[in-house]
Order: C-alpha cells, then sequence, then structure tokens
C-alpha cells in the first residue's frame, strides 16, 4: 500500500519538475522582448477602444506612440490633451495641444422642415436604406433617420430625437472619436473645432441641390445664395456646388452668417440668446 | 418530362394577367427623361446643350468606356435641360430632358413593317452597328449587348442561347414580343449567331406560354439552326447560368461567365432590338413594356418610349388604384420600388408592378429555425441562413469564403423562407462589401 503511494509521488513529482524545466526553458527561449513604456502608456488611455485615434485598440495606440520619434501627429481623441501630455511625459516627447473637437449632424430636416413623400419599409438601418433609395424626403442628401451613428456609439453620445427624428449629439459624452462620422452613409457628421465654451457655427446642410430644387424640398436647406460669404468679415465661408461651408480655424463666431442666412440652414450652439432688436423691442413695449 | 434546372428554383403564383393582351403603342408623353446611366458601366457623355433640337433616333449621348453604350433620344423636340433626374434607382442621376415636339424621326431610320430576312453585313459590322445603336441587355440586367458578343480572346462561343424564359410572375412583355414579333426576333437570333460564328441557337421559354412555343416552333422550320426548347416552370429560369443548365446541362463555374462554357445568353427583347437596328438602322428607342397588377383597370402591354415616366404608362393602364401600396418597376422577385412614379421607363424596364396596400407591406422578422428551406431553394447552392448571420456580424472576408459574389439576388431565399428573415438584404449588403474587398485587393 505504501509502495503505491510512494511511487505516485515520486512519479508526479518527477514530471512536474521535468516539464517545469521544459516550460521554463521554451519560456526564455521564445520570450517577447517588450517596451515595459508600453503597459504604462496604455495604463493612462482611456480603455475605451472605439479606435477613434485609427489604431486597433487602446494597446495598439500604446504601442504606436511607444515606437513613433514624433507623436504630434497621433492623438487620443477620447483621453485629449490632458491624456497626451501625461503620455509625452512618461516617452520625454513632444507634444502640441489640439483644439477640442466634437460630433456635429450637418442637416436639419426635420419632419416639419421637409415633407416626407415615400415610405420606407425594410430593415431599419441607413446602410440598407441608403443602397435601395435616397430618402423618404425629396431631399436625396439629407439624414435618413434611421440611427446608424447611434448604433456605433460606444459612449451613448448620440440619440434619435423622437420630435425631429434626427440624431443629437450629447456634447458632454461625445469624444470626437470619429465612430459615426464613418458610420453614416449620408456622410453628415463631422468633426469640429468644439469651440470656446462649446460656441461654433456651422452650416447645417449638405445639399448641394441647386437652390431651387433644395428649397422646395427643405425648407432649411442652404441654396448656395452666397449672403453669408460676402457678410463674413474672416472669409471663413465658401461655397462649393451649391453648399456653403464654414472654416472653424477662420471663423471668428461673430454671428452675422447666422443672421444673413434666409433659410436658418447656418446653426449657432452654445450662444446666449441674442438681445431684441431695437425696433422689435419698441413693437414689444406697444403689443403688451 | 420538360427540361429545367437541378438545383433550388421556386414557383411562385404565375399571375400572367396581362397575357391575352396585345402590344399596344403608347402615345407620346409631353416630355421624356433620359437618364445618362440606363446601362452597366460607366455612364454615357451627353453631346447635346439646352435647347438643342433633337430628331427620333438621334445620338444624344456617347459611350463612354469599353463596358458603356449609346444613348439615342427617343422622340423628337427641344432639350429642355440636362439636370440630374431622379430614377428608379431612387438617387437623382444625369438625365437629360426633352420637350416632344412632333415626331420626326432621323431619316436613316427604316420605319417600314417590311421584312428583311437577308443578312448583309459581316460579323464584325453587325457588332459595330450594335454597338452604335446602344442595345443592351433588355431582359433587365443592361449589359451592353456589343461586349456581350465581343468574345475575349483565347476563348470559344460555342452556342447561342436565347432567353424567352419570362420567370418574374406577372410580366409578359417577353411574351407578346414572341407572339407578335416571331418572324424579326427569328431574324435577329440569326443576326446573332452570324455576329458569334455560332451554328446552333436555342430558345428556352418556359412551358406556361404554349402559344409561344408553338409559334416559334412552327416558325423555326424555315430558319437553319434555331431551335425552339418548351422548359419547365420554375424560376429563376431566366437567369443566364439556370437557363443553360437547363437547356444544356452544362454548369457555370463558380465566379465564371457563360463564354467559359461557350454559350453567350441574350434575352428575346435584345435579339428584336438587334433586327431592328441592324436591318432596319433603328437604333434602341422604345421597349415592351408590362404594366400589371392585381387592382388594376386595365393590365395591359404597351410600345414604350424610353424615357417615358412610369406616370403616363400607369394612366394608360387605368390609373393609379386608390389602395396602392407600392410600385415595382420590374417583376415581384427582383424589381425595385420606386420613390415616385414620375421616374422614366428605361432600357431595363422590363415591366411596372401596382402592388395593393395590403400585399405590399414587408412581415415581422422571426427567428430562424433552421428548416434549410433557403438552402434547398438557392439554385446557386449556397446557403443563404449562414450569409445572412455572418452579414449580421459583418464578416465579410467569410462572405467571401462562402461564395457570396456568386449570388444573384434572386430572391428565393426571402421568398421560400417561414420567419420572413431578411436574408437577401444582408446578402446584397455583403455583396457591395465583398466587392470593395476584392477591388480594394486587385489594386
Amino acid at each position: 500500500m505504501s509502495s503505491v503511494l510512494t511511487t505516485s509521488i515520486l512519479m508526479l513529482t518527477i514530471l512536474g519538475v521535468v516539464l517545469a524545466v521544459i516550460l521554463y526553458v521554451v519560456a526564455q527561449k521564445f520570450k517577447v522582448e517588450e517596451d515595459p513604456r508600453i503597459d504604462e502608456v496604455e495604463a493612462l488611455l482611456p480603455g475605451a477602444n472605439c479606435g477613434g485615434c485609427g489604431y486597433p485598440g487602446c494597446r495598439g495606440l500604446a504601442d504606436a506612440l511607444v515606437k513613433a520619434d514624433d507623436i504630434s501627429a497621433i492623438f487620443c481623441p477620447v483621453g485629449g490633451n490632458e491624456t497626451m501630455r501625461k503620455v509625452a511625459a512618461i516617452l520625454g516627447k513632444a507634444v502640441e495641444d489640439k483644439d477640442p473637437q466634437i460630433a456635429v449632424v450637418r442637416c436639419s430636416g426635420s419632419p416639419q422642415n421637409r415633407t416626407r413623400v415615400v415610405e420606407y419599409n425594410g430593415i431599419s438601418s441607413c446602410k440598407f436604406a441608403s443602397t435601395l433609395y435616397s430618402g423618404d424626403t425629396g431631399c436625396q442628401f439629407g439624414c435618413l433617420g434611421l440611427g446608424d451613428c447611434v448604433a456605433v456609439c460606444k459612449f451613448d453620445a448620440i440619440y434619435i430625437d423622437p420630435v425631429s427624428l434626427l440624431p443629437v449629439i450629447d456634447e458632454e459624452k461625445c469624444t470626437a472619436c470619429g465612430a459615426c462620422v464613418k458610420a453614416c452613409p449620408k456622410l453628415l457628421i463631422e468633426l469640429r473645432k468644439k469651440g470656446p465654451k462649446g460656441k461654433r457655427i456651422f452650416v447645417s446642410c449638405m445639399n448641394t441641390d441647386k437652390g431651387g430644387v433644395a428649397r422646395k424640398y427643405c425648407s432649411v436647406a442652404c441654396i448656395g445664395c452666397f449672403k453669408c460669404v460676402k457678410v463674413c468679415p474672416y472669409e471663413a465661408i465658401t461655397l462649393e456646388n451649391n453648399l456653403a461651408y464654414i472654416d472653424a480655424n477662420k471663423c471668428k463666431l461673430c454671428r452675422k452668417c447666422v443672421e444673413e442666412c434666409p433659410t436658418d440652414s447656418i446653426l449657432e450652439v452654445n450662444f446666449p440668446p441674442r438681445k431684441p432688436k431695437v425696433e422689435e423691442q419698441a413693437q414689444n413695449a406697444v403689443t403688451s | 418530362m420538360l427540361k429545367t434546372f437541378k438545383k433550388g428554383g421556386v414557383h411562385p403564383p404565375e399571375n400572367k394577367i396581362s397575357a391575352a393582351q396585345p402590344v399596344e403603342v403608347l402615345p407620346l408623353p409631353a416630355k421624356v427623361i433620359i437618364p445618362l446611366s440606363q446601362h452597366i458601366g460607366a455612364p454615357a457623355e451627353a453631346m447635346v446643350a439646352k435647347g438643342d433640337r433633337v430628331k427620333t433616333g438621334q445620338l444624344i449621348a456617347k459611350s463612354a468606356g469599353f463596358v458603356s453604350a449609346n444613348i439615342h433620344s427617343t422622340v423628337s423636340g427641344i432639350v429642355e435641360s440636362l439636370e440630374p433626374v431622379m430614377d428608379s434607382s431612387g438617387y437623382k442621376r444625369p438625365a437629360i430632358t426633352i420637350n416632344v415636339e412632333g415626331d420626326d424621326w432621323e431619316p436613316s431610320v427604316d420605319r417600314s413593317p417590311n421584312l428583311k430576312k437577308e443578312i448583309t453585313l459581316s460579323a464584325q459590322d453587325i457588332i459595330k452597328k450594335i454597338a452604335e445603336a446602344g442595345i443592351v441587355g433588355l431582359g433587365g440586367a443592361t449589359f451592353p449587348t456589343h461586349v456581350k458578343l465581343s468574345v475575349p480572346a483565347g476563348k470559344k462561343a460555342e452556342m447561342l442561347v436565347i432567353n424567352g424564359v419570362e420567370c418574374e410572375p406577372f410580366l409578359t412583355s417577353d411574351h407578346r414580343l414572341m407572339l407578335e414579333k416571331g418572324h424579326e426576333l427569328m431574324i435577329g437570333i440569326q443576326i446573332l449567331m452570324k455576329a458569334l460564328n455560332v451554328p446552333k441557337a436555342m430558345v428556352g421559354i418556359e412551358a406556361n406560354k404554349p402559344d409561344a412555343v408553338s409559334h416559334l416552333q412552327s416558325l423555326a422550320k424555315s430558319y437553319s439552326g434555331i431551335e425552339v426548347q418548351p422548359l419547365k416552370v420554375k424560376y429563376p429560369q431566366g437567369g443566364e447560368k439556370q437557363l443553360i443548365k437547363a437547356l444544356t446541362g452544362r454548369e457555370v463555374p463558380s465566379g465564371g461567365l457563360p463564354i467559359d462554357i461557350g454559350a453567350v445568353v441574350h434575352n428575346v427583347g435584345t435579339a428584336l432590338a438587334v433586327y431592328e437596328a441592324v436591318q432596319k438602322n433603328k437604333p434602341l428607342v422604345e421597349r415592351i413594356v408590362t404594366v400589371t397588377g392585381k387592382n388594376l383597370a386595365h393590365p395591359s402591354n404597351f410600345l414604350v418610349r424610353i424615357g417615358t415616366p412610369v406616370s403616363a404608362l400607369i394612366a394608360a393602364a387605368g390609373g393609379l388604384p386608390d389602395d396602392t401600396g407600392k410600385v415595382v418597376s420590374g417583376g415581384p422577385m427582383m424589381g425595385k420600388a420606386v420613390s415616385s412614379i414620375d421616374v422614366p421607363v428605361t432600357k431595363g424596364t422590363s415591366g411596372i408592378l401596382v402592388i395593393p396596400a395590403a400585399e405590399s407591406k414587408r412581415k415581422p422578422e422571426g427567428v430562424c429555425i433552421r428548416c434549410a428551406k433557403c438552402v434547398s431553394v438557392c439554385p446557386m447552392g449556397l446557403e443563404p441562413y449562414l450569409l445572412y448571420r455572418l452579414g449580421q456580424r459583418m464578416q465579410y472576408s467569410q462572405m467571401e469564403v462562402e461564395r457570396v459574389l456568386d449570388c444573384m439576388e434572386c430572391g428565393s431565399c426571402s421568398f421560400e423562407c417561414p420567419a420572413n428573415l431578411f436574408l437577401l438584404d444582408f446578402i446584397r449588403l455583403g455583396k457591395v462589401e465583398v466587392g470593395k474587398i476584392v477591388r480594394e485587393r486587385k489594386n
């Protein structure tokens, strides 16, 4: 009885030692030399694995940051400048602060502004719908409202407004990772400079039809009238293919174009309400 | 025992309600919209400007590339605009809009009804003539015919297959064409045989058109080398690979073309257009379109000028019924719902189908019960349920391995699925994504 026990223990012990030696040798032989700083950098990154930086997940970004000599072109949109400064401190490399960005939806085509002329009956996804037709209104550039951008957002920062049926971006949550930009088959979402205190002005339209046609199907379409281009004192607005575009880097947020736009297709966000004009004040005084 | 293809297939209700209606000539509309992209390949380049006066049959847009086709004015009148107009794709695309004034044809076109039997042109001249006339596959695929006739080096055409199957339910335009234009069709087939230098042509017709089969069989006696073969009714027999299999027993290899096994397939409508182009010098300016639907007052077959708005066809067939749910361009299986009935008839429009509201909605999607009906009906031997799952998971490279590109989008799987899964939707999207992967790999 005891001999069986001792033999078993002995055999298992020998087996264990032999295997341990083999494992150790193999581990030493095939050891992957990895820069320990990759782990350190990865620990600083947000860990969202959103791919907004263009690398496969945060580990991929950490690897790229450690290997690159010049990291000024690499940026983690989720962590922002703060994270990049910390990373730079560890790696001893230089970074420049980048302006924080945010996703904006360049369409204001709510049901009030453009009437539905077709009923879509299929898979509730923009990428499917866009292979079948250009949209349920006469505008073929506008939002389909089926929420592919909502589905891809890893930060829960987009929702479809039940009244306007357009995507709304939560400023607190949006990290400008760009997933929604890629998901939108109509290319309506743009990453723009967030602006001081979140103030920004942009043309909320992507319609390149001629003015009359655009206006016929959507009351807030950009009609390419050049009024904003003319009124802008900073030459920030360009107009191509019947569609205006405001360069966020040149825009000084004077809001002149917003007032000038005849179709209200230029939006101002996070500005305090305007003071009513003198005549209007007088008007109000009379009516009250 | 009638011949048919072996693998898969379904038999939807035939509903050929307009089969007994002779082809009527639709009156000219006030305005035609001629899209520049009515064929597979590069859009044609417009050659006219706003305000130009054009004649019927005049070349107004030139073929722009190897796979592309000429486009001719289908009416006489004045070019109103070159602005993009919504076509049956649901998108606005470049088009030429012409205001109709009278019907003044190009003098070179022979419009007499006389039959011209003798084929004087050489094979090369025939192909050149077909290219000039802007003829594309009129069965619906709209592949430029002259490209199909130019057999690539190293390959040899052995036989011509003529597609008179018309397997789509409701459609009867090819049926009427075979009954009413039999002689012209036979000469057209002989022209195609000469162009390809093949001694034999087989015409496949489904057995639900016995009058067309017997009519063409009796005509074929006086034309050498043409054999008319009735086929068992089964969808999608009009697919060229299925038709070749049914008629000859040969199978086109996966990823291959019919020419790989020595066959070239053309539709009966194309053969008639070839006759008119080669013998009568008439470009492709009109085609037969079935306008049909269960609630339509007068389901009909019309000879329509290309560019005529669909609304004009529906009006001529008794107007749009009140309970219309959708209007489909093409047949019920492979056709596409149009976003507006103002879209024009194009070279590929074989039918207009008006579907009542009660039948137009998709049923809610259920759960796959793994019954494998989709697998058994797929004529290409694919596994639609698997492709659907892979599509949902966006595993496009695996979809390529599962031969998603062999799918011809016949819709048999979605038709048969008891759970109403969106099988074809995911497969179609997968084809687009896999196409992108393949193109990237080539570059």
